[in-house]
């Protein structure tokens, strides 16, 4: 079938859509939050310890829409980058989302999580603070959140780290970001006994947004403009805003009560063959 | 047969491995058949070492109260997955034909203290107690079940984390668990987890630091991320009890460290005081 004559290119691999997903020069939150609120008042501290930089959150008008922003923050430059950990959350960014998640359900606001993270941040003291509790409670607690939620993975789904602000009603995931119980890298060195063999890990992983929207791990793949999210920001930005507002939209005419039920019923049937 | 020639074929096994159960904690060599008299715990260092699945429900009912549920839910390879080893069908398979476990997790109705509860205990042994979906789904349906039969929920984990042979379906079932025993707190029940060793990865970062009570045994591993990871990002050697049991009590993350003889009694004290 190898005709010289199909010059199109192929189709990209799911390795091709991991290097994509972590292009520095790819959208991140607060590029989307540029093009899509018309505000954004960032809000910090978990109130217990700390106010983490890779996680961060506050009040935001999308098209008059209040609501509240979540997001792993990867930061535009090197010094940014290091302040937050390239996006890896601590316990304190976990439980500084729940705190404002709380606060946006006391109002009756809607929740928008941007996901982009390689993973919880693995450091000796996130694990002193208790980084698997803050992921294990994130999870308890969106799950029985009572306001809706709008869930946008925007570039690397990395893990625990990222699933735990990824729990809601409606999972969107852009086009070339990726999702996946572990990195290739991380797979291949355990499965394969060889780190190189990362791309054979990332097929075999399924982590594409079509690979999830097939399994039932999202809901909506959300097209990027042609090449990837990083050749024009404010267009990749723009089909965001567009899925977002649909979506909350639609979250907003059901009774909360029953969205809370819903989501659990969406997470529950996840994984069941029997 | 002649001697030579069966020795020829065992030569693969260490003989220390054959007759010694060497502690993963305090590196005592200890005559096999005396670490299991002493219930798998080091005599030395009091290393509370990995029970099958079959053993801790023993040790944990009450006689004979035990039944089984949820047997048929197993593993799924709705990934068609295959690794440099060859296909995860085949891994599993076997792993079935020499446990006789079906997934990670045993499930069950049973009694403890004459209290009615919904016990479920990990194998570290079965897939290194990855939670699968069939995991994940075992531990749902038994949320359910606890709740509209108003059971107290006791949950043993053993775990290295989220089975990724199952891709992102096995990452979901840490929200799925995690949310299931939320609505199990919510109706009013009690959860108790019982982290055993090792307890990591997807499974501490879900359901087992959910615990309304969250009890462990001395010298237990415990925690989120790899030692060698965590020391690989910050360039630094950690020290030895670090993500131990000792150290998750020193930092809050669990009620109490109870020896194994006692756990039973332990759980059942506390579904005394909320009033089972």
């Amino acid at each position: 079938m190898a005709t010289k004559k199909a010059k199109a290119a192929p189709a990209p691999t799911a390795m091709d859509r991991v290097k994509l997903a972590r292009d520095a020069k790819r959208p991140h939150m607060l590029d989307f939050l540029k093009y899509i609120c018309s505000d954004f008042e960032e809000l910090h501290g978990d109130r217990l310890v700390n106010d983490d930089k890779g996680l961060i959150g506050g009040f935001a008008t999308i098209d008059k829409v209040k609501c509240l922003v979540l997001g792993h923050h990867k930061g535009a430059t090197i010094e940014e980058n290091l302040e937050a950990n390239f996006g890896m959350a601590n316990p304190d960014g976990y439980r500084k989302a729940m705190r404002l998640a709380k606060l946006a359900e006391k109002f009756h606001l809607p929740v928008v999580t941007f996901v982009d993270t390689p993973g919880a941040y693995p450091g000796d003291t996130a694990e002193a603070r208790g980084q698997a509790e803050a992921i294990a409670k994130s999870l308890e607690f969106f799950s029985l959140l009572k306001t809706p939620i709008v869930v946008v993975v925007t570039g690397e789904g990395g893990s625990g780290g990222a699933l735990a602000i990824a729990v809601g009603d409606r999972i969107l995931m852009l086009e070339n970001a990726v999702y996946s119980v572990i990195s290739p890298e991380g797979c291949a060195g355990i499965l394969w006994r060889d780190g190189a063999q990362a791309p054979a890990a990332a097929e075999a992983l399924k982590i594409t947004a079509s690979d999830l929207k097939r399994l039932g791990a999202i809901d909506e793949v959300v097209a990027e403009p042609a090449g990837g999210a990083q050749k024009d920001h404010k267009a990749a930005a723009l089909a965001v805003k567009k899925a977002v507002l649909a979506a909350l939209k639609e979250l907003a005419q059901v009774p909360v009560d029953e969205l809370v039920d819903r989501r659990y019923a969406k997470f529950r049937a996840m994984g069941n063959f029997f | 047969m002649g001697w030579f020639e069966k020795k020829a074929e065992k030569a693969k096994i260490p003989p220390t491995k054959a007759l010694w159960q060497v502690c993963p904690r305090c590196k005592s060599y200890i005559a096999k058949d005396a670490w299991t008299k002493n219930n798998c715990i080091c005599p030395e260092c009091n290393y509370h070492g990995r029970l099958g699945a079959r053993t801790r429900i023993a040790q944990l009912s009450d006689e004979g109260s035990f039944v089984e549920v949820f047997r048929e839910v197993s593993y799924s390879d709705h990934l068609d997955f295959h690794d440099a080893t060859g296909p995860y069908k085949a891994k599993v398979e076997a792993t079935i034909a020499k446990s006789g476990e079906t997934e990670s997790i045993v499930m069950g109705t049973a009694t403890m203290g004459g209290v009615p509860v919904m016990l479920g205990v990990m194998d570290f042994g079965f897939m290194g107690g990855s939670l699968g979906t069939g995991t994940g789904e075992r531990i749902a349906r038994a949320c359910e079940q606890a709740i509209a039969e108003k059971r107290p929920l006791i949950l043993c984990s053993a775990s290295g984390g989220a089975r990724m042979h199952e891709g992102i379906l096995s990452l979901m079932q840490m929200a799925k668990t995690s949310a299931a025993v939320g609505r199990v707190k919510e109706a009013g029940l009690p959860y108790i987890s019982v982290l055993t060793d090792p307890t990591t990865g997807g499974v501490s970062a879900s359901f087992a630091m959910l615990g309304d009570i969250n009890i462990t045994e001395p010298k237990t591993l415990i925690g989120f991320a790899g030692r060698r990871v965590i020391e690989n990002t910050i360039h630094q050697k950690l020290p030895p009890d670090f993500q131990s049991a000792e150290y998750l009590l020193a930092h809050g993350f669990v009620d109490k460290i109870v020896e194994r003889a006692e756990l039973k009694n332990f759980i059942v004290k506390m579904l005394k005081y909320f009033g089972f």
